[in-house]
């Protein structure tokens, strides 16, 4: 071990040594399986084989261009929405293979919510925002929709800020706030998987702390997947670690273990800083 | 030094501003024109009595209102036949409205300045407006009621005004009856016709149904004979009374108050009078039927016709316009074909109007309206409801003008909406058509209002291709009444464009005509800014709704 990671270590010591406690019985809830996917002529993912714990959370790490965002977006077939991408392997979920034919994908997207990098809230009100996904499932029960508001909002630690101003613009909200709505957004009509793309990349620490208290509660209830530049996020935040380069999954095992003694030379290089 | 100065870019800023100014300038200088000569129209003007002597001839005298001048110069004076003295250096004429055409032809006459030997404004002086014959300018002599003299000389004056209330009124009552009512047993007995027909020629004509629709047709008759005679006795009053009045040179006229739309005295008026006499001018200008080929009177079917007309034609263009560009958009895929088919709906855009028209009158008219007779209105042959310009027809050829401008704008609108958006309602398991309707087109509405603002500017203006299908120099009634089922798409209509091109250049009275043409113009103008700006201000508010992410 270097020199460097040991200052690391140090660092983040306390956080992994709570995670190496963790009970390392898990349910299986996500596997990849020889998953390609190609761009065109392109390919982006190469045969990458993985399994994703029930109610953990697993981070994907590595640097810029590497794949994870790709690899994410696959989990709820978002890269159907890409007209030149092409998907070779399969991603089970619950022992369902998500790329079958008869899989609706509407239906798997409501299993499966996703964060995005940038908050994107509708330019609607918070309450439409939230109640979106009940409304297209045809859910237009008023006592209904304003419990699950209610209950979503507290999920995503933004009710009491909010409460009084339900029927305001949520393009009114700060950046911290608009990315807390768009969890419970997707908390609202209850699916079992989270997709997080990097949801604090670009938000100021202090929100960037809420959300990640946010992703410790949520996990409770979910299964959540994150991807995120910020080692020491994924550190913080994180049961699992994955680790990408070029497409690749170089290594992957609990975040104590991936980032006290890393197998791979290039997961050292890359946990080290000394690329990426 | 100067290599410096153009360096500083200074030239190229004075250049922009001056392009700005000089597109400012124009902007202004129509619109001032249109305003100044429209608006000064209804203003009541004085009325002036001219001794005129021409030489060799008697003594004259004329009345009437200055309506223009020209200053000649006198070579060119000469050259043109007026004998020009050495001393005077140019020749200045007017153009008098003298009215009076029944008595003396003609109701312009230029005259000659140095032949006026005097020039007076005498209160007395009255000008009636009629139904008939343009206006008259002259003295009350005396008004006679059923052929018995009831007031002469100042006297007659002001029992005039009330007795020509009074006949406005029964006017009004008789242009009820005739317009709402008859018109409506009219309508109703020609549709009866119909039906009838109809039944022979499909067989079912048996005695049960000529019995029901001669008991519908009789009570229909009795309605009829019931206004005819309240018909009769009103025309009866409104026939009783006469102005008598004397021209210029002492010509007695008599005037029926039943053709009299108002009587002023111009020069005795107040400032007060003149405002509320404009005022009633602009009032009967924007609510009236035209009077005497659209030169008098009012343009509120034209205003009508057109505002119909572009309403009928976003209610067509829009869905049209928005469903193709979304399917261009969001489904069809991006490659040859769609590009090609892009650059089609571009160039369709400049496509000259009157070519459209053509193809409406071509195709929409003859070949689609003509088919439509033939298959569902076979008993009003040969007559035709739909084989005929119409309403219906022109909206939809403007619809076809204008679809280019509102695909292009609902394309750039759902182009400009980002995609976290969509991936966002995607995300939450919403189907494409889901995403479509719940956040993607309300958030390009803005856009697509825009479009239609184009549209509606375009087509407001258009006369060209209107003129093939379905605009008339007058219609007698308007494509929106209370008889069933209301809505007339298979009338003709009115339209101010078409109104300013057929009363400046198609009237029989030019000189009558021309202020009405600003004014019409102006209106024009007011009524698509009118239309322009509803379109704006809805947009506005979408686009405060529906504000797209920052960045």
């Amino acid at each position: 071990m270097s020199e460097q990671l040991r200052t690391h270590a140090i660092d983040m010591s306390s956080v992994l040594r709570d995670k190496g406690n963790q009970n390392q019985y898990n349910e299986t809830c996500i596997t990849v399986k020889d998953l390609n996917l190609f761009y065109g002529g392109k390919q982006a993912l190469h045969g990458i084989n993985m399994e994703m714990s029930k109610k953990k959370v697993t981070a994907f790490i590595g640097p810029s261009g590497c794949g994870k965002s790709t690899l994410l977006r696959c989990i709820n077939r978002m890269n159907d929405l890409v007209d030149s991408a092409r998907i070779e392997g399969q991603i089970l979920l619950d022992n369902e293979n998500i790329y079958d034919k008869s899989v609706n994908v509407a239906a798997l997207r409501r299993r499966v919510g996703m964060v995005f990098q940038k908050p994107n809230p509708f330019p609607k009100s918070i309450f439409e925002n939230v109640a979106y996904g009940l409304r297209i499932q045809g859910i237009n029960d008023k006592r209904i929709l304003e419990e699950t508001v209610e209950k979503s909002l507290r999920g995503a630690a933004l009710w009491d800020e909010m409460k009084d101003r339900l029927n305001d613009n949520a393009l009114g909200m700060s950046g911290g706030q608009q990315q807390r709505l768009v969890i419970a957004r997707a908390i609202a009509i209850e699916p079992e998987v989270l997709l997080l793309d990097e949801p604090a990349s670009a938000l100021d620490p202090i929100s960037t702390l809420k959300v990640e208290e946010l992703i410790n509660e949520l996990k409770e209830k979910y299964t959540i997947v994150i991807v995120t530049h910020n080692m020491q996020q994924a550190a913080r935040v994180s049961d699992y670690t994955a680790f990408m380069y070029m497409g690749e999954l170089i290594e992957m095992s609990t975040t104590s273990e991936l980032f006290t003694n890393p197998v791979k030379k290039q997961t050292e290089d890359y946990i080290t800083g000394r690329y990426g | 030094m100067i290599k410096v100065w153009f360096k500083s870019g200074a030239p190229w800023i004075w250049l922009n501003a001056a392009a700005v100014s000089i597109c400012m300038l124009m902007v202004i200088g129509i619109l001032g024109l249109v305003t100044a000569r429209g608006v000064g129209h209804f203003w009541p003007s004085q009325v002036k009595q001219f001794t005129y002597q021409e030489e060799g001839k008697p003594e004259k005298v004329i009345i009437g209102e200055q309506v223009d001048s020209s200053v000649t110069p006198a070579i060119m004076a000469k050259s043109t036949g007026h004998k020009m003295a050495d001393n005077e250096d140019v020749l200045i004429q007017y153009l008098i409205k003298s009215g009076n055409r029944d008595v003396s032809g003609t109701d312009f006459l230029w005259i000659e300045k140095r032949n006026v030997k005097s020039e007076s404004e005498p209160d007395d002086l009255i000008v009636v407006e009629r139904r008939e014959w343009g206006n008259f300018y002259g003295r009350v002599l005396e008004i006679k009621e059923s052929g018995k003299t009831i007031a002469a000389g100042s006297e007659a004056w002001s029992i005039l005004q009330t007795k020509i209330e009074e006949t406005l009124a029964i006017f009004k009552e008789i242009a009820h009856l005739e317009k709402k009512e008859i018109g409506a047993i009219n309508y109703n007995l020609e549709r009866l016709r119909l039906k009838q027909r109809k039944l022979e020629l499909e067989n079912r004509l048996d005695d049960n149904a000529k019995e029901e629709l001669a008991l519908e047709k009789s009570a229909y008759d009795v309605d009829y004979k019931q206004y005819q005679a309240q018909l009769a006795d009103l025309y009866l009053k409104i026939r009783r009374d006469v102005l008598v009045a004397e021209t210029e040179n002492g010509t007695q006229v008599k005037i029926p108050l039943a053709k009299v739309v108002r009587v002023f005295q111009p020069n005795s008026m107040s400032v007060i009078d003149k405002i509320s006499h404009y005022g009633s001018k602009v009032f009967e200008f924007l609510t009236e039927d035209p009077r005497e080929a659209n030169t008098e009177g009012g343009i509120f079917p034209a205003i009508f016709g057109t505002v119909m007309m572009v309403l009928m034609m976003s209610v067509i263009v829009t869905p049209f316009g928005v469903i193709a560009a979304v399917y261009l958009r969001e489904y069809a895929k991006q490659g040859f074909i769609t590009r090609l088919i892009r650059i089609a709906v571009n160039n369709l855009a400049g496509v000259p109007s009157v070519v459209y028209g053509v193809f409406g009158l071509g195709f929409f008219v003859y070949i689609l309206g003509g088919n439509i007779d033939r298959i569902f209105f076979p008993e009003s042959a040969p007559a035709p409801v739909y084989g005929t310009p119409g309403l219906l027809w022109a909206s939809i050829t403007l619809a076809l003008l204008t679809l280019p401008v509102v695909i292009v704008s609902t394309e750039e609108g759902l182009a400009r909406i980002p995609s976290s958006i969509r991936e966002g309602s995607l995300a939450l398991g919403a189907t494409k058509l889901e995403t479509l309707w719940l956040t993607v087109l309300p958030m390009a509405s803005p856009a697509m209002m825009t479009g239609l603002i184009l549209a509606v500017a375009r087509a407001a203006g258009e006369v060209a291709p209107l003129m093939l299908v379905g605009v008339v120099k007058l219609a007698p009634t308007l494509p929106l009444d209370g008889n069933f089922p209301f809505l007339h798409l298979d009338r003709k209509f009115m339209h101010l464009g078409f109104h300013i091109y057929d009363v400046g250049f198609q009237s029989p009275n030019v000189e009558a005509a021309r202020p009405l043409v600003y004014a019409t113009a102006l209106l024009l103008v007011l009524v698509i800014v009118g239309l322009n700006l509803a379109a704006i201000v809805i947009r506005n508010n979408l686009r405060e709704k529906y504000r797209a992410l920052e960045g």
